[in-house]
């Protein structure tokens, strides 16, 4: 094999590889998952809120 | 203040607060330095004639400090600090944490004392001799192992974007460090790289282009996942765009080193794919900017009024700014005109001064009120000023630096009909100069708003627990 294919090849594995990436990131499977864990810097907080609403009543 | 202190025992916030300090103890040290420095380039009888000040000695003290210093205890603290709240769980081991805290600081004190004397390896970004390297190495593993202990550990079932990009950091910096910093020693203060000639300088240009894609871009990132979304008080703008942001990044950044060598003895076509590996980049870069951006999308008017998402949001401005320029400078046509040119110094301060440290600031006056038992600085009105001074002195600084650059860049190629050049060197020196007082006079703001910080800051720390009153313009909705 030359350097030429050997490139040829691993741009495809790349790009192939950077289509599952994609595909796995805007299925609609996977979509609940995801805006759960965009909320994951104010999940923390919420407890801290409900510890504290419980210790105050 | 009651819901802040009251989860303080689950995490360990006490390496996060000496950090957090030491990132401000060292903002104002390395930044100075490199005023007094940047002094030296147009008046420099202030070396004094003495060996140990002469710039060759104190720039790479500057850039140590500023990168590894500033930058590295900025990059500790929130990281420990973000991987345990959207972790929900306390460290992995509190004494890998002291060690990191202690052992990384006796690094630092080390170049203060071995850079000045003359000992480097003269690899850029990596001068330290080869005891401290192993120091490093050895502070970076415990990091590792700390972090990545601490996500195996945690309560969440879904590892936060930030974390990626921190993870993705502390692992890559470990490998670039460790490779690079291959040497034979010779003595207990000298050693020789492993490298030779051409496969030195690629090796050399793999960690240093790396060092800026995964120091100081893809931990950086970590922070805007993180504090850009907290201070705007909603979610990042699409949480599937981060994760395609994530690994195109860290796919290609690993690739664009020998942009840093284009017309040198390394092959050509290792400089060809090098430029268009850099020139892809802009993509997931400029992905990345407009996620953080668009964050603020519904709350634009927070902008007006809170001084510490200002310094987030321009740093975003800053950072799709030099990765625009980053890219276009790649191009080997253009690389004929800025490279060894004062262009590239403007490039790394609009990247490092704009992105770097803004939107280190940012996060260190988000953190502190939440470290301290506070509801805000002691003063959002100093915020605002630090703002403005900062904005400033970078702006003057990369504006002298694009003029004296392409200036430079111009003069040196000039050719009389002959084939002579039309400037010797020194002309060219000469016409730089009035740009070198401008660049000192920015980076006086710069150092000034440091110091305004630290005033900030101290304030805050020694007021009684509680006792400063929440500001409305800086509370997150």
């Amino acid at each position: 094999m030359d350097q030429g294919l050997i490139g040829t090849i691993f741009t495809i594995v790349v790009f192939v590889c950077f289509a599952g990436v994609v595909w796995w990131a805007f299925s609609g499977r996977n979509k609940k998952k995801f805006d759960d864990a965009a909320n994951l810097p104010f999940a923390d907080e919420d407890k801290e809120r409900i510890k504290k609403d419980k210790r105050e009543s | 203040m009651s819901d802040i202190s009251q989860a303080q025992p689950t995490y360990n916030y006490k390496v996060v607060r000496q950090f957090t300090v030491m990132t401000i103890v060292w903002g104002i040290i390395g930044m100075g330095l490199g005023v007094f420095i940047a002094a030296q380039l147009f008046a420099p009888a202030l070396n004094f004639d003495l060996p140990w000040l002469t710039f060759s000695r104190l720039r790479p003290l500057h850039t140590n400090a500023v990168i590894f210093a500033f930058g590295g205890s900025a990059l500790f603290a929130t990281s420990y600090y973000v991987v345990q709240r959207t972790s929900q769980v306390r460290l992995f081991s509190d004494k890998l944490a002291a060690f990191t805290f202690w052992g990384w600081q006796a690094v630092i004190v080390a170049a203060i004392i071995t850079l000045p004397l003359g000992m480097t390896s003269s690899k850029e970004y990596a001068e330290l001799e080869w005891p401290i390297d192993i120091l490093i190495a050895l502070v970076w593993i415990a990091y590792c192992i700390n972090f990545f202990g601490t996500i195996v550990i945690r309560k969440v079932s879904h590892i936060y974007v930030a974390n990626w990009f921190y993870g993705a950091f502390i692992l890559t910096v470990m490998i670039l460090h460790i490779g690079n910093s291959m040497a034979i020693p010779v003595s207990f203060t000298k050693s020789y790289s492993l490298y030779a000639g051409a496969v030195d300088a690629m090796m050399q240009w793999w960690y240093g282009h790396n060092a800026v894609g995964f120091f100081l871009t893809a931990g950086f990132l970590g922070m805007m996942y993180y504090f850009v979304p907290k201070q705007a008080g909603r979610p990042v703008y699409s949480y599937r765009l981060s994760i395609v942001h994530f690994w195109a990044l860290i796919s290609l950044y690993i690739w664009a080193g020998p942009h840093h060598l284009h017309y040198t003895a390394l092959p050509d076509w290792t400089q060809s794919l090098g430029m268009v590996m850099s020139i892809i980049l802009f993509v997931p870069s400029w992905g990345g900017m407009i996620n953080g951006i668009m964050t603020l999308s519904g709350a634009w008017h927070k902008l007006r009024t809170d001084p510490v998402l200002r310094f987030l949001v321009v740093s975003l401005t800053f950072y799709g700014m030099s990765t625009f320029e980053g890219p276009m400078m790649a191009i080997k046509t253009v690389n004929a005109l800025s490279h060894y040119t004062d262009w590239t110094i403007g490039h790394v301060h609009s990247g490092a001064l704009g992105w770097v440290a803004m939107i280190s600031i940012g996060s260190v006056y988000h953190l502190i009120p939440h470290l301290f038992g506070q509801r805000a600085m002691y003063s959002t009105r100093l915020v605002n000023v630090h703002f403005w001074l900062a904005t400033i002195g970078v702006v003057l600084y990369i504006v002298a630096m694009w003029f004296s650059g392409v200036l430079q860049g111009l003069m040196w190629r000039a050719v009389n009909a002959d084939g002579t050049l039309t400037y010797s060197f020194v002309e060219s020196l000469e016409a730089s100069k009035p740009y070198y007082v401008v660049r000192f006079i920015g980076g006086c703001f710069v150092v000034a708003g440091m110091l305004v910080m630290a005033y900030n800051a101290y304030r805050t720390i020694k007021a009684p627990k509680g006792s400063i009153a929440a500001d409305p313009a800086t509370q997150p909705a």
